[in-house]
C-alpha cells in the first residue's frame, strides 16, 4: 500500500470517528423511560447503577409522588452516592441493595441527578 | 421475679411462652416443676438448666414493649401519632380520610395536612391500635407509608416460640404486622417509620427474649466504610498482581536497558515469541484487573456518555490490540514500522491507575472523619429510674419524660432538662465550646455531652432521631451531598470533557500519522494512548464535593451547621452583617447591673428591700432583681400587702416598713423627694438600663437598675467581624438613645433603632438595595422573616428545628464569635475548592497538549503513556489530599477573643 493512500484512509477514518463521537455523545440522546404509576398514584422506577444509571432518563408526571429505586450493581466508589440537588435529596447506595428515594416533583421541567462527582448523570423529566 | 413461680400462669423458661399446664411438657428440676412448650425447649433446658433459670428474672417485665414509641406505657388515655399517607392527590382526599377516621370508634380527632401528606391522629390505644387505623386508611383507598424489614432471629428454638415473638412485635407501637418464618429463622416486620425505628424493633425483639441478628442493620456510614475497605482491598490486590506481571513485561519491553539484547535479538523469531508471551501475560491484566474500566465504559456508552473509565479502557486496549496485531500479523505494517510492542503500557498504566484509585479511596475515607466522629458520639446505654430503681438500658429504649441519672464523668445519653443536681457539662463535642457549661435544675442538657463532676438527674425531652445530635448528623449529611453553585461550571464542562478528549486523541493520531516522523504509526499510537490516559476528569469532578465534605464536617466540629453548599459559598462574599441586639449581642434576658444607695441606707439594704418586694412578682425585671440579691447572698424577707401598680411599679410591706419600688411617676404620685437620685437615674437610662427607685416609708432609699447585659465576648467578636472587612450593623426595637449607647459600647457605628419586629426584614432589604450581600444574625425565632430575607441567615445559640429551618447557617453556640468562625470557614473552604479547581483545570489544559506532542517539534519531548498514567493518578490523589488539608483548619477569630 502506498503510504499516501494509507494516510488518506487513516485520516478519513479519523474524521468519521470524530463526527461519530460528536453525534453519539452530543446529538443523539436516548429516549426516556416512563415511571410506572401504581394504583395509588405512586410513580415507581428501578434504576440500576453500573457504570451509569440505567435507565438514565426517567419521565414522570408532576404533582404525583415519585419513588426511584436505585440498585447499585458495582463496587466502584464513584457511584456510592446519588444526588438530586434540585430536591435536596441524596442517598448512599450500598452494593446490591435497593435504596428508594421518594419525593414529589411539583413543577414540570428537567431535573438532573448524578453521582457525587458528577461523572454519572441521569435526568428526571417532569411533565 | 420469684413470685411468678407461685402464680397459675406457667412460662416456658426457654422461649418465654405461656403454656397450659395440662398440655405442657413438665420436668422436675431442683425440687420444682418446670414446664415447656415443646420437646426442643425441653432439650435446650436439659442441656443447660442454670442458664434459663437464672436468665428469666432479668427480663424487664413492665416496660419492654413500649421501648419503641417514646411514650410511657403508664401514660394512659389518648395518644397522638403522625402518619404519612401515600396516594393523596386530589383536593377532596384529606376530608375523605378525615371523615373515615373520625367515624371509627376510638379515634378522637384526625387532621390531614395535604401539604406534608401527613395525618395527625389522636386515638385511644385501648379501643383501636395502629393496625386498625391502617385498615381504615386502606379502606378509604389510601395507604400509609409503611416499611418492611426482615430481621434474622438467632435463638428461635421451637415453632411455638413464633407466636410469642409475633405477639410481642405486634404489641409494639408503630408495628403493623409481624410474621415469623421459623425455617428461615427470621421475622418480617411491617412498620411505620415515622412511629418507630428498626433499632427500636430490634430492642423490642430483644426484650421479648430473642436475639436479633446483626446483619444488615449497621449504621450506613459503617457499611459505607466496610464497602470502601473491601473496594480498597480489591483494588490493591489487582494493583499488586498487575505490578507483578509488569516487572517481566518491562524487562522484555526494553531489552537494551536491562542488558537483555543478547537474549532477544531485534527482529528475531525469539523476539516475536517473547512478545507473544508478553501478550498472553498482560491478558489477565486487561480482562481481570482492568475489567472495571470496561464495565464502567460500557455502562456509560449505553447512556451515550463517557467517563474516566471510557478513556482508560480505550487507552489500555488500544495499546494491547496494536501490539497483538504486530505479533500476529506484522505484514499489515510497512516494513520497519512494526518495530515495537506496547504491552508494558497496558500493564503499567492499569497498575498505576488502580493504585491511584486505591489511594484516592483511602484519602476520600478520611474526608468524612467529622461525620463519623459525630455518629460515634451517641451514647450506648442510659441509666433510667423505673419503678423507683436505677436500671441500665440501651439508649434506644429511653422514653420521653423518663428520669435519667448521670454520674460524674458519664455521657449524657439523650436531650433533656435537669431536675436535680448541678454539674459542669463538657459540650465541646456538640457546640465546639471548650469551656464546660454549668447546669442547674431547669437547664437543658444535650445528649452525647459529658457530665463533669456532679451527679445529675434529668427528664428526657427528646429521644431517638429527635435528639439534637441526630438532627446535626442529618443536617451534616444533607449539606455534604448538596451542591455548591461553583460546581455548575464544572458540571457544564464535564458533559463535554471526555468526548472532547476522545476527539483530541483521534486528531492527534491523525496528525502524527500523516505528518509525523517515522515510524509514524508508533508515534501516532503513543500520542493517542497518552492523550487518553493523561486526561483526568476525576480531578475536576472531585474538586468541589471533597472540599465541601471536609468543610461542612469541620463546621459541625465547631458547632456551625451549614445548610448546604450554596450557603457555604455565599458566606464568603458578604459585605454587611446585621446583628439583632437582643439575644445576639446581649444575653437576651435582664439582669441586675447597678445598686445606688441614698442617705443612711447601704447598698445591701436597698437591694434587699427591692428584692423582698419583687419576690412576689413574676415580671422578668423582678426576677432579675431577686436573682441579683441571691447572687450577693442577701437574705430576703416575706412581703405582705403586695400590690402591683400597672405602669408604675409595686408596693408591699416588709418587716413593718412600707416599701415602694417603681418609676418616676410612682415617686411623684407618692411625693417622694428624689433629690439628685433622679439625675443618677437619668444617667443609667442613657446607658440603656432600666432604673427603678426604692422608697422606704415615703423616704428615698436608692435605685436598682437592670439591663439586658452584653454577652461576655460580644465586643471581641464584633472587632473580629470588622477585621474580616464586614460592615457591622445593629438592629433593635430600643429607642435611638439607648441603642446608640449600646452600639458605642460594643463598637458598632451603624445602629438601626426603633425597628418593629415585623420591619426587620424590610431593613435588611434596604441594606441589600445598597448593593450589599447581607448576613443577618438572630435567634431564629422572632426574626425568621429577616433571616430569610438576608443573603445568609444565621440563627445563633440554638439547635432547634425551627431555627435550623429558618436559617442557612445555625450556630449551636451562643457566642457571636461563631459568626466570624463560620465566615472564616466558608472562606477557607472556598479557597480550597478554588485551589482544587484551578489545579485540575491547569493540569488538564497543560497535560493534554503536551501529551498530544506540541512540545515535540520544539524540544523533541513526547510523553510516555506510563508517565501520563502516573500523572493522572497523582492528580486526583492530590485533589483529595488538598481537601484533606482543610481538616487541619482552626478558627482564628475565636483564638484571640
Amino acid at each position: 500500500m502506498e503510504p499516501i493512500v494509507s494516510k488518506l484512509i487513516v485520516d478519513l477514518l479519523g474524521a468519521a470517528a470524530v463526527a461519530g463521537i460528536v453525534w453519539f455523545f452530543w446529538f443523539s440522546k436516548p429516549k426516556g423511560v416512563a415511571a410506572a404509576a401504581g394504583a395509588s398514584g405512586l410513580q415507581e422506577a428501578l434504576i440500576v447503577v453500573k457504570g451509569g444509571y440505567h435507565p438514565d432518563v426517567i419521565v414522570v408526571k408532576a404533582g404525583k409522588p415519585v419513588r426511584l429505586n436505585f440498585l447499585r450493581r458495582e463496587t466502584s466508589a464513584c457511584s456510592e452516592m446519588v444526588l438530586f440537588p434540585d430536591f435536596d435529596k441524596s442517598a448512599t447506595l450500598p452494593t446490591d441493595e435497593t435504596v428508594p428515594i421518594e419525593f414529589t416533583p411539583t413543577k414540570p421541567g428537567e431535573y438532573g441527578f448524578q453521582c457525587q462527582m458528577g461523572m454519572l448523570r441521569g435526568k428526571l423529566l417532569v411533565e | 421475679m420469684p413470685e411468678t413461680e407461685a402464680t397459675a400462669v406457667l412460662t416456658d423458661p426457654v422461649c418465654g411462652m405461656e403454656v397450659d399446664a395440662g398440655q405442657a411438657r413438665r420436668l422436675s428440676y431442683d425440687g420444682r416443676e418446670v414446664f415447656f412448650c415443646s420437646e426442643q425447649c425441653e432439650a435446650k433446658f436439659r442441656a443447660d438448666p442454670s442458664r434459663y433459670l437464672k436468665a428469666k428474672p432479668t427480663r424487664p417485665p413492665k416496660h419492654p414493649l413500649s421501648a419503641t414509641s417514646g411514650v410511657r406505657p403508664d401514660q394512659k388515655g389518648v395518644q397522638r401519632i403522625q402518619l404519612s399517607i401515600v396516594g393523596m392527590h386530589c383536593p377532596k382526599c384529606p376530608p375523605a380520610i378525615e371523615k373515615a377516621l373520625l367515624e371509627t370508634p376510638g379515634i378522637a380527632s384526625a387532621r390531614v395536612n395535604p401539604g406534608t401528606e401527613r395525618a395527625t391522629i389522636d386515638y385511644d390505644p385501648a379501643q383501636i391500635d395502629l393496625a386498625g387505623i391502617a385498615a381504615v386508611i386502606k379502606r378509604g383507598g389510601f395507604s400509609m407509608g409503611v416499611a418492611t424489614e426482615r430481621i434474622g432471629l438467632k435463638n428461635l428454638f421451637c415453632d411455638s416460640c413464633v407466636q410469642v415473638s409475633e405477639k410481642a412485635l405486634k404489641r409494639t407501637p408503630g408495628v403493623l404486622d409481624a410474621r415469623v418464618n421459623p425455617t428461615a429463622a427470621e421475622v418480617t416486620v411491617d412498620y411505620v417509620p415515622s412511629e418507630t425505628s428498626l433499632d427500636a424493633i430490634r430492642a423490642a425483639i430483644k426484650s421479648a427474649g430473642y436475639d436479633p441478628a446483626e446483619t444488615g442493620t449497621d449504621e450506613p456510614v459503617d457499611r459505607e466504610q466496610k464497602q470502601r475497605e473491601q473496594e480498597y482491598r480489591s483494588l490493591m490486590l489487582k494493583f499488586w498482581v498487575s505490578l507483578a506481571i509488569s516487572v517481566p513485561v518491562i524487562l522484555f519491553s526494553y531489552p537494551p536497558l536491562f542488558g537483555l539484547t543478547g537474549l532477544v535479538p531485534p527482529g528475531s523469531s525469539v523476539q516475536r515469541l517473547v512478545w507473544a508471551g508478553m501478550g498472553v501475560l498482560t491478558l489477565p491484566i486487561l480482562l481481570w484487573a482492568g475489567s472495571q474500566f470496561f464495565v464502567g465504559a460500557w455502562g456509560a456508552l449505553r447512556n451515550h456518555s463517557a467517563n474516566m473509565q471510557t478513556l482508560i479502557a480505550m487507552g489500555i486496549s488500544a495499546a494491547w490490540l496494536y501490539s497483538t496485531v504486530v505479533v500476529l500479523a506484522p505484514s499489515v505494517f510497512p516494513a520497519g514500522t512494526a518495530a515495537d510492542v506496547f504491552y508494558d503500557v497496558t500493564a503499567v498504566v492499569t497498575a498505576l491507575v488502580l493504585l491511584g484509585l486505591a489511594l484516592e479511596l483511602r484519602a476520600k475515607t478520611r474526608t468524612n472523619e467529622a461525620l463519623r466522629k459525630l455518629i460515634g458520639l451517641q451514647a450506648k446505654t442510659a441509666r433510667v429510674i423505673r419503678d423507683g430503681q436505677e436500671v441500665e438500658i440501651p439508649v434506644e429504649e429511653v422514653l420521653v419524660d423518663e428520669v435519667i441519672v448521670v454520674r460524674p464523668g458519664e455521657k449524657i445519653p439523650v436531650d433533656g432538662e435537669v431536675t436535680e443536681g448541678s454539674s459542669a457539662v463538657d459540650e465541646s463535642m456538640v457546640t465546639g465550646e471548650s469551656i464546660p457549661v454549668e447546669k442547674h435544675p431547669g437547664d437543658e442538657v444535650i445528649g452525647a455531652t459529658i457530665n463533669g463532676t456532679g451527679l445529675l438527674r434529668f427528664r428526657a425531652t427528646k429521644v431517638g432521631k429527635d435528639t439534637m445530635l441526630s438532627q446535626i448528623i442529618r443536617m451534616v449529611r444533607e449539606a455534604q451531598s448538596s451542591k455548591a453553585p461553583i460546581q455548575r461550571v464544572v458540571d457544564s464542562v464535564a458533559a463535554y470533557f471526555v468526548p472532547a478528549v476522545l476527539i483530541l486523541a483521534i486528531l492527534g493520531f491523525m496528525i502524527w500519522f500523516t505528518w509525523g516522523p517515522p515510524p509514524a504509526v508508533v508515534y501516532a499510537l503513543i500520542v493517542f494512548v497518552t492523550v487518553l490516559i493523561i486526561a483526568c476528569p476525576c480531578a475536576l469532578g472531585l474538586a468541589t464535593p471533597t472540599s465541601l465534605i471536609v468543610g461542612v464536617g469541620k463546621g459541625a466540629e465547631n458547632g456551625i451547621l451549614i445548610k448546604n453548599g450554596q450557603a457555604l459559598e455565599t458566606a464568603q462574599k458578604l459585605d454587611a452583617i446585621v446583628l439583632d441586639k437582643t439575644g445576639t449581642i446581649t444575653v437576651g434576658k435582664p439582669s441586675l447591673t447597678d445598686v445606688i444607695a441614698s442617705g443612711e441606707f447601704s447598698e445591701e439594704e436597698v437591694l434587699s428591700f427591692a428584692a423582698s418586694v419583687e419576690q412576689a412578682s413574676e415580671h422578668p425585671l423582678a426576677t432579675a432583681i431577686v436573682e441579683g440579691a441571691r447572687e450577693r447572698s442577701l437574705s430576703l424577707k416575706e412581703p405582705t400587702d403586695f400590690n402591683a401598680l400597672p405602669g408604675r411599679g409595686v408596693e408591699a410591706t416588709i418587716a413593718g416598713h412600707q416599701v415602694l419600688l417603681g418609676n418616676l411617676k410612682l415617686m411623684e404620685e407618692r411625693a417622694v423627694p428624689l433629690g439628685d437620685l433622679s439625675k443618677q437615674a437619668e444617667t443609667l437610662a442613657e446607658e440603656g438600663k432600666t432604673p427603678m427607685y426604692v422608697a422606704l416609708d415615703g423616704q428615698p432609699a436608692g435605685i436598682v437598675a437592670v439591663a439586658d447585659t452584653l454577652k461576655e465576648d460580644s465586643v471581641a467578636a464584633i472587632r473580629g467581624l470588622k477585621s474580616l472587612g464586614l460592615e457591622v450593623v445593629m438592629i433593635t426595637g430600643d429607642n435611638r438613645h439607648t441603642a446608640e449607647a449600646i452600639g458605642r459600647k460594643v463598637g458598632i457605628d451603624r445602629v438601626l433603632a426603633e425597628v418593629l419586629p415585623e420591619d426587620k426584614a424590610h431593613q435588611v432589604q434596604m441594606l441589600q438595595l445598597e448593593g450589599k450581600m447581607v448576613v443577618m444574625v438572630g435567634d431564629g425565632i422572632n426574626d425568621a422573616p429577616a433571616l430569610a430575607q438576608a443573603d445568609i441567615g444565621m440563627a445563633i445559640g440554638t439547635g432547634t428545628d425551627v431555627a435550623i429551618e429558618a436559617s442557612d447557617i445555625t450556630l449551636v453556640r451562643g457566642s457571636l464569635r461563631s459568626v466570624a468562625t463560620a465566615i472564616e470557614l466558608s472562606k477557607a473552604t472556598m479557597r480550597n475548592i478554588r485551589q482544587n479547581l484551578f489545579g485540575a483545570f491547569i493540569y488538564n489544559s497543560l497535560g493534554l497538549p503536551i501529551a498530544a506532542g506540541v512540545l515535540y517539534p520544539f524540544f523533541g519531548i513526547l510523553l510516555s503513556p506510563i508517565i501520563a498514567a502516573a500523572a493522572m493518578a497523582a492528580s486526583s490523589v492530590t485533589v483529595v489530599s488538598n481537601a484533606n488539608r482543610l481538616r487541619g483548619w482552626r478558627p482564628r477569630a475565636t483564638e484571640g477573643g
